[in-house]
């Protein structure tokens, strides 16, 4: 039993979760059928088009860089120098590092997003460089060397005087409100590249011919019910 | 379906020929004009001023962020996001507007053919009986000449062409229709829905125009949720794909895209003869000639378009003989209110896209005489596992954990996506003297015409409103167990209250009535200055409503074009 438009309200059942795709199947009509694996058979070039010279733009930035990747060449940063592209990579790798589930930071691809970002959204290059610049004057003046260069123990020393908010001195505002927001553009970075969106376990985005809603051990989990969505007391016209 | 315009948009003096019918705008209202008067035999010639678009082949539907290095984020002109599906913004370069000192409004505009009808929301709601009498209710504002009674047959003749889906709750002022099936509540939905029964807050199914069943030749929704990139199956309302490209089938549809108009020409007895446009792509200034003239630019688009046509016989602007073309500007109100639900930590991997909008809504509940604002709002809901995009879990640190790094963190975002939940209002804002638009006297756009200068003010009735739409938002969020991301935003802040256009419902500026000298048309949205000049778009609207005006905009034009059909067969125009 499902909870799907074509069936649901025929039956007129309370909504349970499907369990039998193969039997729902049975009881589309079929044309919405053919119509599904038609559309599922089109080539994934078609979903890919890129109308507008703004993704043009796009296009050619990826392919220029899967094409980098293949020839070996390594990436060469656009709005970073050299040495800040370098304390990007460390600082974004130590916000997400490699676990048991997935790779770092610098695995998806973060640091190559973050400059993608910098000369795409111009206004946000001033808090960038100068909070890159703010952390290297804290190691600088802690430990005698830019934060690319200092010990993972004097990195972290860093980052724990701005990492949480609430509990920051403040003289360490200016590295605060730098960090949250290199913190939630390398999350950016991280969740929305293929490596994060696997590891989040996302299912959608995909062409789902049912609408299953609320799984079971969601229901259970949040103590909700489809009670109140009796699809047999429907009313579809008006009297 | 396809629909190809025309590869030039210039129309050789040996082809052009005199139409029954010109549409400025290729939205819902001019898209329901140029369907209802082509099936009604007439030659209707449909410019819009920005580029052919068509949902079944330009969208991005089903591009998953990590597909660009932009991943989702908007550029110039996606104020929306990179896959969103109109073209335009508030800030077109080239096409500036003013504001008068000391206000504020935003002005959207769509360049596209479809319009807005590319991205927008589907919330697809009719107005109710009150909505159409509301200053006999409270005594504000003004009534509409018409009433409900006059477009229920219209919003009856809608639902069944277009394909809504909802459920007939009986509810006062908010009339049913012909529905779908609605699709069942996501999970953070059930939740939403259970904590409104305990605060009595009616929480019924969305009515959406996104069509849940085959419908029309169209296929139903798949459930990707990403109606604003328009629809690649066309499941959801398009101008475009639902009421141009049946128009083009009938072969008397004859749309001209990049063009840009800016007068309404008229003829020695004062009736409107055409409509004077540039074509954008070359500069070039031509003519359109016409028997009718349709105006469905936008509401504010309209009003400069007519404020724009003087003619000896109309010195202040074409159907400006009451001064009333511009004013009472209104848009929605808006507020928002984010928060994260604990018990939604560590959610069941599924997919919970659904369709690309809420599956249930809180339309107005209360009777006002009991708070001290006059009009309502409605509640739209969203939250959960959202495609990991650009802004994906920003300001992580107002979660438990408080931010940090490293693993923790890492762990802290896994078990936080998908436990927030947000509340936005849209409410009724009532027409005043001091929100309004009219001809800047210095400042022309890229094409030379003259821009429009925007007057705008709130008052106490919608600061009210917007602090009761917070204070609701707050107590569904606590109601959930949650915690709200932010405080509440004090009067000085407006309580939240979203500025002036930004809720992109701007409606008003060619106002209906009864009496010419207040108004600009008459009941059936024609010039009380100039019978053959009709407008479709939202500027005949009276008043706002707690509804999104789309519905209404589509019922006001499918009434209007049957009048103008009718008016042609009796020869009066």
């Amino acid at each position: 039993m499902t909870i799907s438009h074509d069936d649901g309200l025929e039956k007129g059942a309370v909504p349970e979760h499907a369990t039998n795709k193969e039997e729902q199947g049975l009881n589309k009509d079929i044309s919405r059928r053919d119509a599904v694996q038609v559309l599922a058979a089109l080539p994934l070039a078609a979903f890919l088009s890129w109308p507008t010279a703004e993704q043009e733009k796009v296009r050619n930035y990826v392919d220029g860089a899967l094409r980098r990747a293949v020839e070996g060449n390594a990436y060469a940063p656009k709005f970073f120098t050299t040495a800040e592209f370098q304390t990007v990579r460390v600082l974004a790798d130590m916000i997400i590092p490699r676990d048991e589930r997935s790779g770092n930071a610098s695995d998806a691809g973060v640091p190559e997003f973050m400059d993608f970002t910098m000369t795409d959204r111009p206004n946000s290059q001033k808090w960038m460089r100068d909070g890159l610049a703010w952390i290297d004057a804290q190691s600088r003046s802690r430990f005698g060397k830019p934060f690319a260069d200092a010990a993972q123990s004097q990195r972290e020393a860093i980052l724990n005087d701005i990492a949480w908010p609430s509990r920051a001195s403040a003289s360490m505002a200016d590295g605060v409100s730098f960090f949250n927001r290199f913190r939630d553009l390398t999350a950016t970075g991280f969740w929305s590249s293929q490596v994060g969106v696997k590891d989040l376990r996302y299912q959608g985005s995909t062409f789902a011919p049912n609408w299953n809603g609320c799984p079971p051990a969601a229901l259970k989990k949040l103590g909700v019910s489809y009670a109140k969505f009796d699809r047999s007391k429907l009313r579809l016209n008006p009297d | 379906m396809t629909l190809s315009a025309p590869s030039s948009t210039r129309l050789p003096t040996a082809q052009r020929k005199n139409y029954d019918v010109c549409i400025v705008g290729s939205g819902a209202g001019g898209g329901m004009a140029a369907y209802m008067l082509t099936r009604a035999g007439a030659n209707v010639l449909l410019l819009e001023a920005g580029g052919p678009w068509d949902n079944t082949k330009d969208s991005v539907m089903l591009k998953m962020p990590y597909e660009s290095p932009r991943r989702g984020a908007s550029t110039t002109d996606r104020p929306f996001g990179e896959f969103d599906a109109c073209i335009g913004g508030w800030d077109l370069q080239g096409e500036p507007f003013t504001q008068a000192e000391g206000t504020e409004f935003r002005w959207w505009r769509a360049r596209m053919v479809g319009g807005r009808t590319n991205h927008w929301g589907r919330i697809s709601l009719r107005f109710g009986p009150d909505d159409f009498k509301a200053k006999s209710r409270d005594g504000l504002g003004d009534d509409w000449p018409i009433g409900y009674s006059d477009l229920a047959p219209y919003y009856d003749r809608i639902d069944k062409l277009i394909g809504i889906f909802g459920n007939n709750d009986n509810l006062r002022n908010h009339p049913g229709g012909y529905f779908l099936p609605p699709p069942p509540p996501r999970c953070y939905e059930l939740m939403i829905k259970d904590a409104a029964d305990r605060l009595n807050v009616t929480c019924i199914a969305s009515r959406l125009s996104i069509i849940t069943k085959p419908h029309n030749g169209r296929m139903a929704c798949h459930y990707c949720g990403q109606c604003n990139r328009g629809c690649r199956t066309n499941s959801n309302f398009s101008s475009t794909n639902v009421l141009l490209a049946p128009a083009q089938q009938t072969g008397r549809l004859t749309l001209v895209t990049h063009a840009m108009a800016h007068e309404v020409t008229v003829n020695n007895r004062g009736l409107a003869s055409g409509v004077n446009y540039i074509d954008t792509q070359t500069g070039a200034e031509r003519h359109a000639d016409a028997r009718v003239v349709v105006l469905a630019a936008s509401a504010c688009e309209t009003a400069r378009l007519l404020l724009n046509s003087k003619s000896p016989k109309f010195p202040n602007g074409l159907a400006n003989s009451s001064g009333v073309v511009g004013k009472y500007l209104t848009d929605t109100t808006g507020t928002d209110v984010s928060g994260f639900i604990p018990k939604m930590v560590d959610h069941v991997p599924h997919n919970e896209d659904g369709v690309g909008g809420n599956h249930i809504y809180m339309p107005w509940w209360i009777d006002n005489k009991k708070l001290d604002f006059p009009r309502g709002y409605h509640i739209e809901v969203g939250g959960g596992l959202n495609p990991p995009g650009y802004g994906f879990m920003g300001g992580i640190q107002r979660y438990p954990g408080g931010g940090g790094y490293g693993k923790s963190l890492k762990e802290d975002y896994r078990r936080y996506y998908g436990a927030q939940v947000y509340f936005a209002g849209r409410g009724e804002m009532i027409p005043n003297d001091k929100s309004y638009c009219e001809i800047d006297p210095a400042m022309k756009d890229k094409y030379g015409i003259p821009v429009l200068r925007f007057h705008w003010e709130w008052t106490e009735h919608e600061y009210n409103q917007v602090r009761h739409m917070q204070q609701t938002f707050r107590a569904l969020v606590d109601e959930m167990g949650g915690q709200v991301f932010s405080a509440m935003p004090d009067k000085t802040k407006g309580y939240g209250i979203a500025r002036g256009g930004e809720i992109i419902h701007e409606l008003g500026t060619t106002r209906m009535g009864a009496d010419a000298s207040k108004s600009v048309v008459d009941p059936n949205c024609r010039a009380h200055d100039v019978k053959n000049l009709f407008v479709t778009d939202g500027g005949p609207f009276v008043s706002q409503a707690d509804k999104n005006p789309t519905w209404t905009i589509l019922a006001l034009a499918m009434r209007t074009s049957e009048f103008i059909a009718n008016e042609r067969k009796r020869g009066t125009i």
